[in-house]
């Protein structure tokens, strides 16, 4: 169905029924709630520092309008000033002294007006502030974030696939003494928050010497519960007779898991892909831990850099979580149809 | 090729065993059915066989080989599943060729092997299809692809043809016939069907409760029934089964009324219950005097055959075959003779009773 229809869809064709109004107004909502933060990231992102923390906040990046007037150096900020007259003109602001500000015209350089605050309402248009992204990408080593990040999470969603699947195999596939036991412990490994085990694993991690290093990063979270526990609950839906033709086969164990078994957990393993992906792009608490030098800096650290004791950047730290979503949301995007279709063929068939 | 020795094989699950010993030798080249109903352990034997189910006591030899120990994938046996098992994700070519690959075959002896099974088997026109977009009966030819290819020792079937309708069931099973003629290997196979088991097999091999029954080709076991439960299985329609008691040596009586019937009856002593078993052809319709006075409940008229299905009091219902179309309606009587040459008495634990025995 083309979007488009898509849009216009009815319960019967040209007419509409109140559950139509109903279903489109709560979708309505849904969109708003769900959408509406991220396109107000989005906007706020091409703001100016100042226009962020201006109030009342606009949603729109606009900014005012800045002329240059001759025999003034700077370019001076435009106003719609009111005067006592009560006519309406487009004046720049030379200067403010408390309530009273010094007007120019600016096709007039020599007339000036003096005119209150109060009076005045800046003459703003449209503008996306780029600088917000290619500054931090240029002055502060953002573009080694972001290839810290894609390392992390591409190593570790590969090593996760791997070892999760190889897991799930032996826990769906095989028997032996001792399945069940293992099967409840890797469940029972879910339970335990990170918070808890953050110390006892920082201290393996100095031990072995990885501080600083992006695998310490990738390593300690490489074996989840949840992959090992989606991919064994799709694993045993695949008919045991493939397993047994391919012994009869003469494959050996290895090849049933790389050839037979890999590619018919597609579905599930592209789930666990998506999940790894977002997990690790979006890991904060593990990293800051062992991370503490910048050049080791994944994206979420460095954005938290932002945030000063005394001063937050906002437009850089905007612009830059704009930059560390866009990926996460093209891998959305583009692997959204395996969600669904994986999580209906995991486990609850 | 290869023959097949099972030496008193057992197998149980936990404290349920579920094949009691078997014995069975199968010669070089034999295609042996196993047959039985459902639950038999027919399957499970196979399976025994295949190396895919450890046993619990005996000894399997291939070629006078033990392999009792030996996994799977090295005892050199192909398997045709119920299901055929086709690797969904590879193309006909693929699943053809996958056990070539990992025997470390050449490439281009992969690619004679599989071309040649596949114009066996009217395939290559599919060879770069997947199994999803294939009839049943292709997906059949593929299973059975993959197997022959390897050249095994044995081919092993698992009721191959039950997911087939009855059309290409019929169709296929003259293939797998002229199949095992052109290659000549020793096939088993398995299957509830006796009709199945009648038309291919070289020997049948009768199973019950995880037990043989009888084994013998398939004309020996029709003939000649071991027992009540060979007798009542083998043949379509069956075997008309009624209760007799011996009123002298050789001399039987049908249920309480009926005439003495002249039979071999061995070593039973008079007075003792025992079961008579005549095919439904063996009886005739009686012009004069009739060994049993039945009325007609149901007429079959199939053109060239006609069956009539009739009771009479006291007996279970008898099955009557007549060739050609005989006009006899519902209700009326329908007085019969068992053919002497033709009839089969099983004593009162179901074993067979044979003349001289």
């Amino acid at each position: 169905m083309k979007p488009i229809q898509l849009l216009r869809a009815r319960r019967r064709n040209g007419h509409w029924h109140w559950t139509d109004i109903a279903a489109y107004a709560y979708l309505g909502l849904g969109v708003v709630l769900m959408f509406g933060p991220v396109m107000w990231l989005v906007l706020s992102s091409f703001k100016t520092q100042a226009s962020l923390l201006e109030f009342p906040p606009s949603l729109l990046p606009l900014s005012q309008q800045e002329v240059r007037v001759e025999g003034f150096p700077q370019p001076l900020p435009l106003f719609a000033a009111t005067l006592d007259n009560g006519e309406r003109r487009e004046l720049a602001q030379i200067r403010r002294i408390g309530l009273i500000a010094q007007m120019v015209d600016p096709a007039d350089p020599k007339r000036q007006y003096r005119v209150p605050t109060a009076r005045l309402a800046p003459v703003r248009h449209l503008s996306f502030v780029t600088s917000n992204y290619t500054e931090p990408l240029q002055k502060f080593a953002f573009t080694r974030y972001l290839w810290n990040s894609v390392f992390v999470t591409t190593i570790a969603t590969l090593i996760t696939l791997l070892i999760n699947s190889m897991a799930a195999y032996a826990l769906s596939i095989y028997e032996f003494r001792g399945k069940t036991i293992a099967m409840l412990m890797v469940i029972g490994t879910l339970m335990i928050p990170i918070t808890i085990i953050l110390v006892p694993v920082y201290l393996v991690i100095t031990k072995l010497g990885l501080v600083n290093s992006l695998w310490a990063v990738i390593l300690p979270g490489a074996a989840t519960p949840t992959g090992v526990f989606l991919l064994r609950q799709y694993m045993l839906t695949l008919p045991r007779d493939l397993i047994e033709a391919a012994r009869m086969d003469k494959a050996s164990e290895w090849q049933i898991y790389w050839r037979i078994v890999m590619p018919l957990a597609a579905p599930a393993l592209a789930v666990l892909a998506i999940f790894s992906i977002m997990w690790r792009w979006n890991e904060f608490l593990w990293p800051l831990a062992v991370l503490t030098r910048s050049e080791s800096f994944t994206l979420q650290i460095g954005l938290n850099a932002f945030q000063g004791e005394l001063q937050t950047q906002w437009n850089y730290l905007l612009a830059m979580t704009v930059v560390s979503l866009v990926p996460v949301a093209l891998v959305f995007v583009f692997l959204q149809r395996f969600i669904a279709t994986g999580i209906a063929n995991t486990g609850m068939k | 090729m290869a023959g097949l020795t099972l030496r008193d094989v057992r197998k149980a699950y936990g404290t349920v065993a579920v094949i009691h010993g078997v014995d069975l030798a199968i010669a070089d080249g034999e295609f042996i059915v196993f047959v039985g109903p459902s639950g038999c352990g027919k399957s499970t034997l196979l399976r025994i066989i295949a190396g895919l189910e450890d046993v619990t006591g005996g000894e399997i030899a291939i070629d006078g080989h033990d392999v009792t120990r030996v996994p799977a994938s090295d005892r050199g046996l192909a398997m045709v599943f119920q299901s055929y098992a086709l690797y969904p994700h590879m193309t006909v070519y693929q699943n053809m060729a996958f056990a070539l690959e990992n025997m470390g075959l050449a490439r281009a002896e992969i690619d004679a092997r599989v071309r040649r099974a596949a114009g066996m088997l009217r395939l290559s026109d599919y060879l770069e299809r997947k199994p999803k977009a294939l009839s049943g009966g292709q997906r059949q030819r593929v299973a059975i692809g993959r197997a022959i290819v390897r050249d095994p020792k044995i081919f092993l079937l698992d009721e191959p043809l039950s997911n087939l309708d009855a059309e290409l069931r019929v169709a296929t099973r003259k293939e797998l016939a002229a199949l095992h003629a052109e290659i000549g290997g020793t096939m088993i196979y398995v299957t509830h069907d006796q009709v199945e088991a009648m038309t291919m097999a070289d020997r049948i091999v009768v199973l019950r409760g995880g037990r043989i029954e009888q084994v013998g080709t398939p004309l020996d076991l029709y003939n000649r029934p071991d027992n009540l439960f060979v007798a009542g299985f083998i043949g379509s329609p069956r075997m008309n089964l009624l209760p007799v008691q011996v009123v002298s040596p050789g001399l039987v009586r049908v249920g309480e009324a009926g005439e003495p019937i002249k039979v071999a009856t061995g070593p039973l002593a008079t007075g003792a219950s025992a079961t008579l078993g005549v095919r439904p052809e063996h009886i005739t319709l009686a012009d004069g005097a009739a060994d049993l006075t039945t009325t007609i409940d149901i007429v079959e008229q199939l053109g060239g055959d006609t069956y009539f299905y009739a009771s009479a009091p006291g007996l279970p219902q008898i099955t009557v075959r007549q060739n050609g179309q005989a006009l006899r309606g519902r209700g009326e009587t329908l007085p019969v003779r068992f053919e002497p040459a033709h009839l089969h008495l099983f004593d009162a634990e179901g074993a067979a009773v044979r003349p001289g025995v």
